[in-house]
């Protein structure tokens, strides 16, 4: 079990192309967040929970699906974390596994909204139509 | 026939750890000329030169090979060493097994056969070593300290009253430098100007001081001991003997909108101005960009109104050309620019100020007479944020910020708070921190003064957006320690900016041939033990231009560097490198390739009578170097077509034979 965690969590780490270990801790990034309120972990919890591989508790938690991806995050962080990329990498990690699938992509033609971006609608049929 | 000694350093186990030193000095005493070849722990201690000077004596030695460190670190020990044991110093060469070779490998058989490959190295070269003795050069006693901020201050006073010569060259119109800016000074409080000012005036009548004010250095020639140094003193087209500083003339001048660079820009002067009150010298000089007569040529009221007649429109550029024994870099720093920090919103209000801005503000000679106010619309301040590390300690945005700590905002931050604190107690202060680092006499104690005395709020995090909405300023940042994010409601935002060193610092360096880190600070010739020295010798450091400094640091480092000055100042003659160039004027054909490409100039030709055929006279030109000007950076050796220039101690045949042992 610790063993498969820990593989998952270099999975996640190899993914994203982040090095968790760059972060001195500043907080910027969660300074910066639009979505701070609405998440359980915070961006800087995030980058340290992979680094300790405490990654259980961010694959049940509902915080990845909270991020906006605005890379808001990634811009400011002084250390060139990219906090951002690890949320994704978590999310794909969760998204991945069959049957974990956050919305069917039948259900997605419903939620579509006249103002959401092109760009958006693309990577959610991508994300859903497996 | 050379009769060489091979001594193999343990290094303790710095070398003994990866190189099996009793097989390196078994293995080199089959090289041809060697007599002796044995190891020793420490080759560097009293034991093993004693141990060395026994050799010499016991198998009459006539060359020495160290198989040790880099020449960097005791090449001067083992020179002195032969030299004691009877031997030219110039007959010892060091084989470094120890930085190039133990250092590097991890495996002891690799290791072993390197270092067994760098001492024949050395052998092949010791065989064709011969004795050179050094020349001599005088040394001119005088120093130019090039920066009159508080560390060029310091520095000239301290060489000033050894007995030496020394000229400030400061490019603004008064020296002082960032101090002159600073409100109170952490860790005591004491106003910037009261201490300051009186060391401004001793440097201004002190006897063997000289201050080009509004100058910059144009070229510096020569080297050690001997510098030929161009100034350019700017026109500022009011007669600096003349003027008597009266100041009517920046009073009654029509062109009253220039930004004043002193304040930062939160106000105006004129364009003719002294820059504040306690200038040194206290001159006016005409900012020729604003100036309405100099650009039309019509106006002159300064000239009218000046009593002394000092004003001269017609004042061109002058160079001054002086001779120095020792330089001084003492260009400071300056805070970076915080145009592209666009989260912070500086360039979106005016209410978002950096700290030397706040300085300012805070100051009785400031642009608001030392009430702190908004620069937006003069209202006092009720909440006001502070944000640490502003583009330190960041690693990722080359373009934006620097890598390393500031060193001086942490302290200067809690002295703002606490200053703000103690004159408005009204005013609510918040400091957001990544960490507060304030190591230093008196220093945390002063931090935590402002948080338990002061009631200053710490917060630890980030601030990650500030946003003006109406007249206030919404400060977005994280709370770590209550995991919470925060938005402050503020009236004005400071940033603690990361300070850089000043841009010129790095043309003058090219000029200096002193080497920079990747930052644009000086580098010192040892990290720690040769601190306020540029690796180039005659070139010392002072003050923040060779890293971020409070004032005590950079005031002991102003001493410091003095003191080194003064040692060489001190001394009548210096000896040179005897490994200059000589060339051999039989092959030399007069083509001037080397002296196109000497750096110091070293090189001169003359008209010489040479036997003919037939005893015939043939006059040729040919090449001749000044050895006390070479410093045997072998250029022209290299661009010399016909072979005729060779350095001593470095000739090719050396250098080949060296290349010959290695692929041996
Ligand atoms: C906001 C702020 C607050 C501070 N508060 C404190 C404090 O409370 N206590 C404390 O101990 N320290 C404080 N400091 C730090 C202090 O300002 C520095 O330690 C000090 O000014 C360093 O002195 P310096 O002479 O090395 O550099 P500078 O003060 O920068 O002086 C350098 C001088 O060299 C001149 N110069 C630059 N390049 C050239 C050139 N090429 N040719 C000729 N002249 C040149 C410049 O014009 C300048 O006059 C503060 C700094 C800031 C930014
Ligand atoms: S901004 Fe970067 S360095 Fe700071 S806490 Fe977030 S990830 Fe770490
Ligand atoms: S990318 Fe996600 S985690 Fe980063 S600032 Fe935007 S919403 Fe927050
Ligand atoms: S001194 Fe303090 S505020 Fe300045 S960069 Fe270092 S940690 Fe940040
Ligand atoms: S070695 Fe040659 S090029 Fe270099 S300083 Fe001497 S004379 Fe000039």
């Amino acid at each position: 079990m610790e063993n498969s965690k820990q593989n998952l969590c270099n999975e996640i780490v190899r993914r994203s192309g982040v090095n968790p270990r760059k972060c001195m801790k500043c907080g910027k990034c969660s300074g910066t967040c639009p979505a701070y309120d609405e998440m359980e972990y915070h961006p800087h919890q995030f980058v340290y929970m992979v680094e300790t591989g405490d990654i259980e508790p961010l694959l049940n938690s509902k915080s990845i699906y909270r991020c906006l991806t605005c890379f808001a995050c990634v811009d400011r962080c002084p250390r060139g974390v990219e906090p951002a990329k690890l949320v994704e990498a978590v999310r794909l990690a969760v998204v991945r596994e069959q049957g974990k699938n956050h919305l069917k992509a039948d259900d997605i033609p419903e939620l579509l909204d006249e103002e959401l971006p092109q760009q958006a609608i693309v990577s959610a049929l991508r994300k859903y139509s497996k | 026939m050379q009769r060489i000694g091979v001594f193999v350093c343990w290094c303790g186990s710095n070398i003994a750890g990866t190189v099996d030193v009793a097989k390196v000095a078994e293995a080199l005493k089959s090289e041809p000329g060697v007599v002796l070849s044995t190891n020793y722990q420490y080759m560097c201690s009293q034991a093993g030169q004693e141990m060395i000077k026994e050799a010499v004596k016991e198998h009459k030695l006539t060359g020495l090979v160290i198989c040790s460190c880099s020449p960097r670190m005791h090449e001067a020990t083992f020179r002195k060493t032969a030299a004691a044991a009877g031997i030219n110093p110039y007959m010892v060469e060091i084989a470094n097994i120890r930085e190039q070779c133990s250092w590097i490998h991890k495996d002891m058989e690799e290791g072993t056969e390197k270092a067994i490959v760098l001492g024949r190295t050395a052998i092949a070269k010791v065989n064709l070593n011969a004795p050179l003795t050094p020349g001599e050069s005088p040394v001119t006693k005088r120093a130019l300290v090039i920066g009159g901020g508080i560390a060029g201050i310091q520095t000239a006073l301290d060489i000033a009253d050894a007995g030496f010569y020394v000229d400030i060259v400061e490019k603004k119109p008064t020296i002082g430098g960032k101090m002159a800016q600073l409100d109170k000074t952490f860790p005591t409080l004491d106003c910037a100007a009261c201490i300051l000012t009186p060391k401004m005036v001793d440097v201004a009548q002190h006897e063997r001081i000289r201050i080009f004010s509004y100058s910059e250095v144009e070229s510096v020639k020569g080297f050690v001991g001997n510098f030929d140094v161009t100034i350019r003193k700017k026109a500022r087209y009011v007669k600096e003997d003349v003027c008597t500083g009266c100041g009517l003339c920046t009073e009654k001048c029509p062109q009253k909108k220039v930004p004043n660079e002193f304040n930062l820009g939160m106000d105006n002067r004129r364009a003719i101005y002294i820059p504040f009150a306690q200038a040194v010298p206290k001159v006016a000089t005409i900012d020729a960009d604003y100036c309405t007569m100099l650009k039309t040529g019509k106006c002159g009221v300064c000239s009218k109104v000046c009593t002394a007649k000092a004003i001269d429109y017609t004042q061109k550029d002058e160079f001054i050309e002086e001779k120095y024994g020792a330089i001084v870099a003492a260009t400071g720093f300056n805070p970076i620019s915080m145009d592209k920090f666009d989260e912070f919103a500086y360039s979106q209000s005016k209410d978002v100020i950096t700290s030397l801005e706040f300085e300012r503000l805070m100051n009785a000679a400031g642009p608001t007479a030392g009430k702190l106010l908004r620069p937006s619309d003069g209202v006092h301040p009720h909440k006001i944020v502070f944000v640490q590390c502003v583009g330190s300690r960041c690693a990722s945005c080359a373009e934006k910020g620097k890598e390393y700590c500031s060193k001086i905002c942490c302290m200067y931050t809690a002295k703002h708070a606490m200053l703000t604190r103690d004159k408005y107690p009204d005013t609510d202060v918040t400091v957001f921190y990544i960490d507060v680092r304030t190591p230093g006499k008196q220093f945390d104690e002063f931090y935590r003064r402002a948080v338990e005395e002061y009631g200053v709020h710490y917060i630890k995090g980030m601030v990650g957006k500030v946003s003006p909405e109406g007249n206030k300023l919404i400060v977005q940042g994280s709370d770590l320690i209550a995991n919470k994010q925060l938005k402050i409601e503020a009236d004005l935002v400071v940033l603690a900016a990361a300070i850089e060193p000043d841009k010129s610092a790095r043309p003058l360096a090219t000029m200096l041939t002193a080497s920079m880190d990747t930052n644009d600070f000086f580098t010192e010739a040892h990290p720690k033990l040769r601190p306020v020295e540029s690796p180039t010798a005659g070139i010392f450091l002072s003050g923040a231009c060779q890293g971020p400094k409070d004032i005590p640091e950079t005031v002991s480092q102003a001493g410091a560097a003095a003191a080194k000055v003064i040692g060489l100042l001190a001394k009548d003659k210096l000896t040179g490198n005897p490994c200059v160039a000589h060339s051999d004027e039989m092959m030399c054909n007069g083509c001037s390739s080397c002296e196109k490409v000497c750096p110091y100039g070293a090189i001169t030709y003359s008209d010489k009578e040479f036997r003919g055929p037939n005893r015939t006279t043939l006059i040729r030109r040919v090449a001749s170097v000044n050895e006390a000007i070479c410093q045997g950076c072998g250029c022209c050796t290299v661009a010399c077509p016909s072979g005729a220039m060779d350095l001593k101690g470095f000739a090719s045949k050396q250098i080949m034979a060296e290349v010959d042992a290695i692929c041996k």
